[in-house]
């Protein structure tokens, strides 16, 4: 069920882009009014859920301390791992960030009869997120050429490298590939280890089928229906310069992937997606540990709570400590 | 051994709670003592947990008041992508192999809730967004998983965004005590901490008798005569470690170690009976109460006019000093920087909070030459080292306890690469949960830290484990005797306070555990 709804769900999108991808009149809604709408949407939900996020103070300085700590001279400090100051965080969340340092510690552990603890590592899951972030991010760019005029010098850059192998006309882009590729390790990872399964939402399946339609859609357009570049540019820049136009002979399936990247868009800032920006603001890993240092300061700190004061100990227990030469402040 | 997943979804697996499996709930007097709501008889294996009326908004208010005060706890709500790396990194998950124990859905059972009452998609989809709503059922889950987590964070070094599910259980748990649903062994040591000084209720003069008998006994073994002073004023140095050393073993000879080396210094220093806990059992129950008991120890330092504190080995102690004190009871403007009387290093690292750890106090004196040690007096131990989760995870305090090994032993090993450092497994019983009715529960969620010791003590004969934290001696002294009997729990001070060599001592024949020196077996 967890996976099923969330198939479903996409393929109901499928259909209904499908379908309205043939009316003229509908067309307009899914090729002009939903991206607007979807862009939107996803510029202030995003905005909103990161200001939403600053909004709640950071009350207590917490970061994990996943090396030695700066302390006596000659003591080396782990200046990535257990940062002292901005700099250093800066490094830190630079390679969280980019390339998923965390990620990359990860092991796998398994009981085995004795019972023995078994440790491997497992760099699998960062190999193949790193793989699904770095080619979306690429395709992501390389769409650029549709939206901007004149095109912006690095895209086809991209292009060029991304098509190096010449495979086919077009030109098959590798990134593609392995994006669909890293996709269906995703996926698979989800289903067939029983621990991640039994984790796993709808939620978590839902943006998985989503995705993967936005990519197989998206190879279809350009592979297998040759939609016509020229009209679908012509659609592009003039959503880009707020002067839509819409072209007659539009292949449905471009319809289907526009209506399948704007849902993408509107259901981004109210799901997990957002670990993209809150990636930012962890509290763990964007702030030094120099807490001993500097002081901290809690908004709502309390100065009403007070420790129980020396005074009614001592009122407590007077005799005992006079009795056990201990000193006292009253006699 | 494990158990192997349901079939069903998680949200439809009950909690079922039977003896041996859930701490103690607080007993009526003390939660009246501590002024928490709901004082009441109860236990949690009946059907009826006698809450108070309307507890279903008392708990979503206290949810709803958290949000807005902590970041960590709103973020960490959100971005996690269940991804499930943290899954295989929790010591609870390995020994119970109970699936709600994977950090990930430990925070699951709060994020329901979140989802259902503060989020749009779960107000539109409940339970297809994963949302459900606060029932009694969601209750009794949250209490019994926010009491098999030790908040080691030993999840948060994985997870790409370093969610740390420590921040998670802490809101559960205070969360829970708005409706009166706590375990006594918090706040009973809580609330021995607050009258007495620490934790174990111990009045004055009993705990000034208790150093008193660990001088005696170091006179016997040493012929070195020590006497300590209590609620000095004037004193450099105020002395902070958590009761469990002056009280009972193996912490005990930890203490000699710290008597010892204080003499071997001349030191000007006191200990506190006011402020005699270091340990803070407000870091198991809500920050407010952290912040009371902690509020103690800069009280004292001040009443007292030190100039510095020193703190002992603590785990929870140096949590809540690193990560807290400063914030919550700062600024410590009246103690000054800590420089050591001994080899005048300035202690830069502190400049704040003025209180500095023993390990790191020791290692300047072994570095600058300062301490007659004699290695070879510790021959008869083999240890490994445990970090202890909160000084690596809370602080990064790891090389220093390492440097003070390599100089107070002929030779150390360490455990395997995964069990170390910032990847240590907790000793399966912190934040409270080193209780004795819960036994089964402690012996298998330290597993991991046993069976990396027992590869140790197979591979080279190691026959103690070290450590720098009290409950750690408390606990893995159990952990010991169950999973690798030979090998026996120790302070890093006691193997100091060994090794050194003391100004008119006599021939040494035992270590201060009275057992025979090698080649002194007779
Ligand atoms: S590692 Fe982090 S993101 Fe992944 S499941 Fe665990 S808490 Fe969630
Ligand atoms: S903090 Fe430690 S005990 Fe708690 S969930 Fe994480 S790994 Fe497990």
């Amino acid at each position: 069920m967890r996976v099923l709804y969330p198939f479903i769900a996409v393929l109901a999108l499928i259909v209904v882009a499908f379908l309205g991808g043939k009316v003229t009149g509908l067309q307009y809604l899914l090729g002009v009014v939903l991206p607007y709408l979807a862009f939107g949407v996803f510029i202030v939900g995003f905005v909103n859920r990161v200001i939403q996020w600053a909004k709640s103070p950071v009350p207590f300085r917490i970061p994990t301390t996943c090396g030695q700590a700066k302390s006596l001279s000659w003591i080396k400090q782990d200046r990535l791992d257990c940062p002292h100051n901005k700099l250093e965080v800066a490094a830190r969340m630079f390679l969280e960030i980019v390339l998923f340092r965390s990620l990359f510690r990860n092991t796998k552990a398994e009981i085995h009869d004795g019972p023995k603890l078994v440790y491997g590592s497992s760099k699998f899951l960062w190999l193949f997120a790193l793989l699904f972030h770095y080619s979306f991010l690429v395709i992501v760019l390389r769409h650029l050429r549709l939206f901007t005029e004149p095109i912006p010098f690095f895209v086809p850059l991209i292009e060029l490298a991304d098509g190096i192998l010449q495979i086919g006309a077009p030109r098959l882009y590798q990134t593609d590939m392995i994006f669909l590729a890293a996709l269906a390790f995703l996926f698979l990872r989800r289903v067939m280890l029983r621990q991640i399964r039994y984790i796993s939402l709808p939620a978590d399946y839902f943006p998985l089928f989503l995705i993967f339609a936005i990519g197989v859609t998206g190879l279809l357009m350009r592979y297998y229906y040759r939609v016509d570049i020229a009209a679908v540019k012509m659609i592009t820049a003039g959503l880009a310069s707020f002067s839509p136009t819409l072209p007659e002979g539009i292949h449905p399936i471009f319809f289907i992937h526009v209506t399948l990247v704007c849902t993408l868009m509107i259901y981004f800032p109210f799901s997990k997606l957002m670990h993209m920006g809150g990636v930012f603001l962890s509290p763990t890993r964007n702030m030094s540990n120099n807490n001993r240092v500097v002081r901290h300061i809690n908004p709502w700190n309390d100065p009403a709570i007070k420790p129980h004061s020396y005074a009614a100990y001592e009122d407590e227990f007077r005799e005992f400590m006079k009795g056990a030469d201990i000193p006292v402040e009253k006699e | 051994m494990t158990g192997a997943i349901p079939k069903q979804d998680w949200m439809d697996v009950p909690a079922i709670f039977r003896e041996g499996n859930f701490c103690y709930p607080a007993k009526k007097s003390i939660v009246e003592y501590h002024k928490f709501p709901n004082p009441r008889e109860w236990s949690p294996d009946q059907d009826d947990w006698k809450l108070p009326e309307g507890w279903e908004d008392i708990i979503l208010k206290g949810l709803k008041e958290r949000l807005d005060k902590f970041r960590s706890l709103k973020l960490f709500m959100d971005i996690c992508v269940r991804c499930g790396a943290c899954a295989d990194k929790c010591h609870f998950f390995l020994g119970t192999g109970d699936p709600k124990n994977m950090p990930v859905l430990r925070a699951e059972l709060l994020r329901s809730v979140y989802r259902n009452d503060f989020t749009t998609a779960g107000k539109l989809l409940g339970k297809m967004a994963g949302g459900r709503p606060m029932t009694i059922g969601v209750l009794k889950e949250w209490f019994m998983y926010a009491y098999q987590c030790t908040e080691c964070r030993r999840c948060s070094v994985f997870c790409p965004y370093g969610i740390d599910t420590a921040e998670v259980t802490m809101m559960l748990r205070e969360l829970l005590h708005l409706v009166g649903v706590g375990t006594n062994w918090i706040l009973e040591p809580a609330a021995n901490s607050n009258r007495t000084g620490n934790h174990m209720g111990l009045q004055p003069h009993t705990f000034k008798d208790n150093i008193g008998y660990l001088c005696d006994d170091i006179e016997t073994i040493t012929g070195v005569k020590i006497t300590p002073t209590f609620n000095r004023k004037g004193a450099e140095i105020l002395f902070i470690t958590p009761s469990a050393d002056v009280f009972a073993e193996p912490g005990i000879y930890t203490a000699m170690g710290y008597l010892l080396l204080f003499e071997h210094l001349g030191l000007d220093y006191t200990w506190s009976t006011y402020a005699s806990e270091g340990g803070n059992f407000g870091l198991f129950t809500s920050n407010e109460m952290m912040k009371k008991l902690n509020a103690k120890q800069y009280a004292e330092a001040k009443r007292l006019g030190v100039k510095w504190i020193l703190g002992g080995e603590c785990g929870h102690m140096w949590r809540v000093l690193h990560q807290y004190m400063d914030t919550m009871n700062g600024p410590a403007d009246f103690l000054e920087v800590p420089k050591s009387p001994i080899t005048n290093t300035v202690f830069d690292n502190a400049a704040s909070t003025k209180m500095i750890h023993i390990s790191e106090f020791t290692a300047d004196l072994i570095k600058n030459n300062k301490l007659k040690i004699d290695p070879t007096r510790n021959a008869h131990r083999i240890p490994t080292w445990h970090d202890s989760c909160n000084t690596a995870r809370g602080m990064g305090l790891m090389d220093e306890p390492r440097y003070i090994l390599d100089n107070v032993v002929p030779k150390w090993y360490e455990m395997p690469e995964n069990t170390i450092r910032e990847k240590t497994f907790c000793c399966g019983s912190g934040t409270g949960l080193n209780t004795g009715e819960i036994m089964e529960l402690r012996m298998r969620s330290g597993l991991p830290r046993a069976n990396a010791v027992k590869h140790v003590e197979e591979k080279f004969g190691v026959n103690t484990l070290a450590c720098v934290c009290a409950i750690d001696r408390a606990t893995l002294s159990a952990l010991m005797d169950y999973w690798n009997p030979n090998v026996k729990v120790c302070g890093l001070s006691e193997l100091v306070g060994n090794s050194l060599i003391m100004d008119g001592e006599k021939e040494r024949e035992t270590d201060l555990r009275f057992e025979p020196l090698v080649g002194m077996e007779g």
